[in-house]
């Protein structure tokens, strides 16, 4: 049966794992919203949204059944399930007024220009890994729609493309608050973007050697913290170390300026609830705001996905613990365990669950730390973060040039 | 009084960093995360009243039924916000408390009006209107929010009573030492 997956033109199979992921990412994204919620609230010692039930009768029904077995139905009341249906269905439902007072064009454009970079930088991800067999050989191979070689070059080039959204929207929308917003979210955007690219320079510089074959390709990212891929060094008697241990501050500097790229708190200057109304979204409403919504929590997961990439060893499940290994175990149990579809769930389980553990500790700084004001963020992003990456780059740089000096 | 000049003490340079204060934040709300919630499940669970609350305010009986009410309309001319208005009515000569002589043929408070001072209370001689328990008043029209004469004896209900005061007066005046 899923040899017959594996006969399909590729075409189709691509069309199929692109709706596949699409299918993940919007329900997540609308998740996280929910989690968001109670996480806030019990991080406050209150219980959150409780009260929502679905109604038997009408489009619901399903939802309201199973909102009525016993034990599961209270319990997913609890945890806000109906009330992330409501929500839904309110985003989608309701008047999407457009004030008179905007550009209708670029104002009706942001929403969708914040969506498409959001779900386009998914494309080249790798969320699992697969034993696969090519000219009688065994090689691993990822789990991801384009196993492109410019891996996190595409994710940058695309996923800086989502401030524009922010701009549009600020600039269409006509009105100060909205303006301001816009303004501050560009600025900040663009001074964190240097910071974290100059921070994963020195991951790339170790997987490349000169004369050899080189890649940017996330896959490759993760190979080489599983010891497969050999970059400058020999990397097979390090196997499963992940990158975070190698260069701890190349991963703090690339987590800090995630958050300030993903516009959350303690960076969410562009929202700015307590100064800005609500910032570049303020004349939003309805279907069109839920987008930015969406895209916010896309960038989150998206950017957490290329982090544990990079830093936090992919989809193995502990420091010196590959999934090959995993899999060479469980295949001592499990005798199905080398099949790509078991393995490959695995893995994703593996990668998924990373994620949402990225993500709560993204919600968990939010409702930890206050806002910083605009010119500490710039303090920090021009005059600490930036220089920071750079000496740590100019240290990379220097250590790798000295080891391979030494090895030879 | 003399100025105490307070030396500030400049930061170490891992407070600087903000990174330790950040950890600390975060142990701390991470704490507060597996914390019980607090929260009261209101139409659920009620509060528990304090006594002396100052709630609706209501008329009351005394422990044999009599409605202790005079009519003697010093709650409505204390009434800040004007919210009482009283007819005040003789009591007919078949009836056992006939010696009272008045008692208030409609008492009405408007409970837009109120502003819960409990003026009325302390005003009142016969302490016949008390402020009690009931927090939670609501209506779909403004004719709804006004407690009329019977809605004010429902909410009150009888309190205890250890004068019973009239009763005293009868009976002196039935053994003919009136006064």
């Amino acid at each position: 049966m899923f040899d017959f997956y594996f006969h399909l033109p590729l075409i189709v199979r691509l069309v199929l794992q692109a709706i596949a992921v699409i299918l993940f990412m919007f329900p997540v994204a609308a998740a996280c919203s929910m989690a968001e919620r109670k996480i806030c609230a019990w991080i406050q010692n209150r219980p959150g949204p409780n009260r929502a039930i679905a109604p038997i009768g009408g489009l619901l029904t399903p939802l309201g059944l199973v909102g009525r077995i016993p034990f599961l139905g209270p319990f997913l009341q609890q945890m806000g399930i109906f009330q992330l249906a409501a929500d839904g269905g309110k985003f989608t439902f309701k008047e999407d007024p457009v004030p008179g007072h905007v550009n209708k064009f670029y104002f009706i454009l942001a929403p969708i220009i914040a969506m498409i970079p959001a779900l386009t930088t998914v494309v080249v991800v790798p969320v699992g890994a697969y034993f696969a067999v090519i000219n009688g050989q065994t090689v691993l191979q990822p789990i991801v729609l384009a196993n492109v070689d410019i891996g996190i070059l595409a994710v940058f080039a695309v996923s800086s493309l989502g401030v524009y959204a922010v701009i549009l929207a600020g600039w269409a929308s006509n009105s100060k608050y909205a303006f301001l917003g816009g303004v501050r979210a560009s600025a900040q955007l663009v001074s964190y973007e240097l910071a974290m690219t100059l921070s994963v320079l020195p991951v790339f510089l170790w997987m490349n050697k000169p004369g050899g074959q080189g890649t940017l390709s996330l896959f490759d990212a993760v190979q080489m913290q599983n010891g497969v891929w050999h970059g400058l060094f020999n990397m097979a008697t390090y196997h499963g170390m992940w990158g975070v241990f190698y260069m701890p501050l190349s991963a703090f500097i690339f987590l800090v300026a995630l958050f300030a790229e993903t516009n959350r708190a303690p960076f969410d200057m562009a929202e700015a609830e307590s100064e800005l109304v609500a910032g570049f979204h303020t004349e939003y409403g309805a279907f069109k705001w839920s987008l930015f919504f969406l895209a916010e929590y896309c960038h989150m997961i998206v950017g957490s996905a290329v982090c544990i990439l990079l830093f936090f060893g992919g989809w193995n499940i502990l420091p010196w613990i590959p999934l090959t290994t995993l899999i060479d175990w469980l295949s001592h149990i499990i005798p199905f365990a080398t099949h790509p579809l078991f393995m490959g769930l695995v893995g994703i389980g593996i990668f998924v669950g990373k994620v949402f553990s990225f993500i709560f500790f993204f919600m968990w700084v939010r409702w930890t730390l206050p806002r910083f004001r605009y010119d500490q963020i710039m303090h920090l992003g021009w005059k600490k973060l930036l220089p920071l990456s750079i000496a740590n780059l100019l240290f990379y740089t220097l250590a790798f040039a000295l080891l391979a000096w030494l090895k030879k | 009084m003399a100025v105490i000049q307070v030396e500030r003490k400049p930061l170490t340079f891992a407070e600087r960093t903000y990174i330790p204060q950040i950890i600390e934040g975060l142990w701390i709300t991470i704490k507060h995360f597996f914390q019980p919630t607090v929260t009261l499940q209101y139409p659920e669970q009620r509060p528990e009243i304090p006594k002396g609350y100052r709630g609706v305010p209501t008329l009351v009986k005394d422990p044999n039924g009599r409605e202790k009410c005079v009519s003697c309309q010093l709650c409505e001319f204390v009434c800040p916000p004007k919210a009482i208005r009283i007819t005040p009515g003789e009591l007919s000569e078949s009836s056992d408390n006939a010696h009272v002589e008045k008692g208030p043929q409609a008492f009405d408070i408007d409970m837009l009006r109120c502003i819960y001072c409990g003026l009325c209370q302390e005003v009142c001689p016969e302490e016949a209107i008390f402020l009690q328990n009931t927090f939670s008043m609501s209506g779909y029209t403004r004719a709804e929010m006004v407690n009329n004469k019977a809605k004010l004896y429902e909410l009150g209900g009888t309190l205890p009573d250890e004068h019973l005061k009239w009763d005293k007066k009868k009976t002196a005046e039935e053994h003919g030492n009136a006064h």
